[in-house]
């Protein structure tokens, strides 16, 4: 089982992820510059935060013309599991991987804090292991977190359950002074329609040991791990 | 084939559907500042682009492109430009690769 984690100019939390998966978690961890074209046999590709390229014109908007893209669609095309975590969200939406786009806060202030999170389907492999409805504590750090998508593209999301992860209370109630950056229906977390291609907000690889404040990230991370592990061996 | 240099300003805009925190927030203080006729305010961007063409359809052409492919994202901006001939490129580009 071997995740790899792409690395744009401007990517910080590239370390982050790679700590979990290989000082926490002990999987097997490669980078892929943005440049490379070979996902190097991954099973799992990270796309994480960050500001790639600068954010310059819109977030995400260059990193999605770099080379690494390319595979990286093909890899999701063919049902590969592709994550993107904060800019790697942002990216997603770019590349036309997942629909919509990530605006300004509507706060407009950078808003780096805990979170809650509810879970709303447990049938991805990102989310096997998280029981139905469990609430996830989960930190946010961004500025341009603000999920928008047009009514028909919404209501599409909706009626197939496309949406995973929604900012909630403690208690998972979803309310709106949980909504930390103005998303349409407090969306945090989305998958593609296939379910193999998850962008989220909110940093699992930054609640991944209890001693930063919450291990919950980690019901993400070995979800990833166990559900790749059943179709290698299947 | 004559090569032309063509000036082009790219303009920029949230869709009216989208909600804008960034105009929002600078038509309160323009108000706050005593522009109590403000109705509203919309923030985008402003982009030039020096493009050499023959003809002026063609670099329109190009900028469409651009502006389809990159300078704007559909799902949350318009965007609109004009073309017009220009002497020479008016910034030297400073960066490479």
């Amino acid at each position: 089982m071997r995740f790899g984690v792409v690395v744009f100019p401007g990517t910080w939390s590239d370390r982050d992820c790679g700590w979990v998966i290989d000082q926490v978690l002990g999987a097997d961890l490669r980078y892929l510059w943005h440049k490379d074209r070979d996902l190097q046999g991954s099973d799992c590709v990270i796309l994480p935060g960050g500001f790639s390229h600068g954010d310059y014109l819109r977030t995400g908007a260059i990193a999605r013309f770099s080379p690494v893209m390319e595979p990286v669609a093909e890899f999701a095309a063919r049902g590969g599991l592709v994550w993107g975590i904060c800019n790697g969200f942002q990216i997603l939406c770019e590349a036309g991987l997942l629909p919509g786009a990530l605006i300004r806060n509507d706060t407009l202030q950078f808003r780096c804090e805990w979170t809650h999170l509810v879970c709303e389907r447990t049938d991805t492999a990102f989310t096997s292991l998280v029981e139905r409805r469990q609430v996830l504590r989960i930190p946010i750090s961004h500025g341009e977190g603000n999920y928008f998508a047009d009514p028909p593209t919404l209501s599409r999301l909706e009626q197939h359950g496309q949406v995973v992860f929604r900012y909630a209370d403690e208690r998972g109630f979803v309310v709106p002074a949980a909504n930390p950056n103005g998303s349409v229906h407090n969306i945090a977390g989305i998958v593609n329609e296939r379910g193999n291609v998850l962008g989220m907000m909110p940093h699992p690889e930054r609640a991944a040991e209890v001693s930063v404040g919450s291990a919950d990230g980690l019901f993400l991370f070995r979800s990833v791990i166990d559900s790749a592990l059943k179709v290698l061996t299947a | 084939m004559t090569m032309a240099t063509w000036l082009a300003r790219v303009i920029v805009t949230p869709k009216p559907v989208v909600n804008d925190p960034q105009g929002l927030t600078v038509a309160q203080g323009l108000r706050t500042l005593g522009f109590a006729e403000v109705a509203g305010v919309r923030v985008g961007k402003y982009i030039e682009i020096q493009v050499s063409a023959e003809h002026k359809r063609e670099a329109r052409e190009r900028v469409d492109e651009m502006c389809r492919k990159l300078l704007a994202n559909h799902v949350i901006e318009d965007y609109r430009f004009e073309v017009e001939e220009t002497e020479q490129p008016a910034h030297a580009e400073v960066r490479s690769g």
